[in-house]
């Protein structure tokens, strides 16, 4: 039942998503792209239960642990320069 | 404390649904940006709260070397080198689910309990996802930072190595997927990675903002397919959130071109140089110097700039801005014309302008500007190629044929700065350099650029 579930968040996610950025203007491309990359890192949830849950030991820990490094990396990264670019955005008038 | 958790969650994934949907228009889109990051710190908060997490240093070590390496990336990075680093921080992304899955494959492995083979499938395509975001990022990075040639490679029996390949992920994805067996499981890891590889190096750059576009949305889908494995709900929105985001994205940019992506993606546009280059072009290049462009330039109520690649290559756009308020302040009317496609990144010329200080009001879309082409005085193309290329819209035989470009052809007089005479990443001849109304200012575009600022200053 659990794995029907998922796919029909996952299904429903996948509309709203189309829906959601059907007219972007062009400007708005890169940040978009590198915020929603950002969002992309949430797999750093798995990556946190991986190397800190009690379930996990041996390789399977040190495999969330790098995990949880990279991803890290990809969401600290991606929000920080998504909102660098975006602070230039600023209109002059 | 589950329950609070799982609604957590909920609030988490709304919070990414408001960010995407603020990302898309400019007034809101800082502020999207912050509430995602608000439903992320959520995300990571409270699972921090979950039964059975007892590793807390181990967590902060993680957390704090990631941090330290994201924070300082994102600090350095020049805009010019933005394409690059959004491509490595997906190519992390896509690794750290290959990491996750692997992680719960190694579990459920040394558990002695098989799992299910729901379970085994989506740790699969996790990792058959991650490890081809991966890979595939990380070529894109070497292409974009110039450390790996940006033309299109390819080789003898590509075709033949790509189905191979193939064939063994399904043969080794179907046997994890039944019994969990560790080497079919490596199997899939190890040609998911090849895969990454091979699928972007026959892609020319040119071609780049579809593949990050792409590579954004896989990046996604990996976390999805990483949510499955783990049964964890986050996971699945959030992750399908960007994967359906960056397929239209990609789809985006492919209309740019008027391509498919299967042709994008298999096409190896740009490996074969100059084939089927179209009909003969008639006239020749003519160059101009500085000076007698200084003079009509003087004369000119309005000026249209068309920056393309040339022109983060060069580092003008500083030089750029300041010509263009030169030229407003002499009268003119000054616009900057930007082709969906220019540069290696969606939106990469407007990263660069805006960096520069050029009011958003300037930044002008393809579709705005091409109805008042006619009435433009100078059009100064800077490093951009084929996204001017008239053959897209005369020559029938070009394989451009049917792109939208910016017409800048119908201005009255064009200067286009280019480093040499050479075609560009396409290989293809470009019809706009030999009409009469064109002149070339051969160089560098700064330095030229700044020389015609010294002109105006004189």
């Amino acid at each position: 039942m659990e794995i029907i579930l998922l796919l029909f968040v996952f299904v429903l996610a996948a509309f709203l998503g189309f829906e959601l950025i059907s007219k972007v203007p062009s400007q708005l491309h890169t940040p978009l792209m590198s915020g929603s990359n950002a969002i992309s890192g949430i797999t750093i949830v798995g990556a946190l239960l991986a190397s800190g849950h009690q379930d996990f030991g041996g390789m399977a820990k040190w495999f969330g642990f790098v995990g949880l490094i990279l991803a890290t990396i990809n969401v600290v990264g991606g929000y920080l320069v998504t909102d660098r670019m975006l602070g230039m955005f600023k209109s002059k008038k | 404390m589950e329950q609070f958790i799982n609604i957590s969650y909920i609030v988490a994934s709304v919070l990414f649904i408001f960010g995407i949907k603020m990302l898309g228009s400019a007034d809101t889109a800082r502020k999207g940006n912050a509430l995602s990051a608000g439903g992320m710190l959520l995300a990571i908060v409270v699972t921090l709260l979950k039964q059975g997490i007892v590793d807390f240093p181990m967590i902060a070590i993680g957390l704090l070397i990631g941090a330290v390496i994201g924070g300082f990336w994102a600090k350095k990075v020049q805009m010019t080198g933005m394409p690059e680093l959004v491509a490595l921080f997906n190519g992390f992304g896509g690794l750290a689910s290959v990491m996750v899955g692997w992680a719960e494959f190694q579990r459920i492995s040394a558990s002695g309990v098989a799992g299910t083979a729901v379970t085994y499938t989506a740790i699969v395509l996790a990792v058959l996802i991650g490890g081809i975001t991966f890979t595939g990022s990380l070529i894109a990075y070497l292409k974009l930072s110039g450390k790996m040639g940006g033309k299109a490679t390819t080789f003898g029996g590509q075709k033949l190595l790509n189905l191979l390949l193939f064939v063994i992920l399904v043969i080794a994805g179907i046997i994890t997927s039944m019994n969990g067996n560790y080497g079919a499981f490596i199997a899939v890891l190890f040609v998911a990675l090849l895969l990454g590889v091979l699928g972007v190096i026959p892609i020319g750059g040119g071609d780049m903002p579809v593949v990050i576009a792409l590579l954004n949305s896989l990046s996604g889908l990996a976390a999805s397919a990483a949510g499955f494995a783990i049964n964890n709900n986050v996971l699945v929105v959030a992750g399908c959130l960007v994967g359906a985001s960056g397929l239209i994205l990609s789809t985006i940019m492919c209309k740019a071109m008027n391509r498919t992506l299967g042709n994008v993606l298999f096409g190896s546009f740009g490996a074969a140089a100059g084939g089927g280059a179209g009909a003969k072009v008639e006239g020749e290049m003519k160059p101009v110097s500085v000076q007698d462009a200084y003079y009509v330039l003087e004369a000119a109520q309005s000026v249209v700039f068309v920056p393309g690649y040339g022109m983060a290559v060069a580092q003008a756009q500083h030089a750029v801005k300041e010509l263009g308020e030169i030229l407003e302040k002499n009268g003119a009317e000054v616009r900057h014309a930007i082709h969906p496609v220019a540069g290696r990144m969606p939106g990469h010329m407007n990263v660069l302008l805006a960096e520069a200080d050029v009011p958003y009001e300037q930044l002008t879309e393809m579709d705005d500007v091409n109805p008042i082409m006619s009435t433009v005085d100078v059009a100064i193309v800077i490093g951009a190629n084929d996204v001017v290329n008239p053959a897209a819209v005369e020559d029938e035989t070009s394989p451009i044929y049917g792109m939208p470009i910016i017409n800048v052809h119908e201005a009255k007089t064009v200067f286009a700065l280019k480093r040499g005479e050479g075609a560009g990443f396409s290989g293809l001849v470009n019809t706009l350099f030999f009409r009469p109304s064109t002149r070339m200012l051969y160089g560098d575009a700064k330095e030229t650029v700044t020389s015609l600022i010294a002109e105006f200053k004189d």
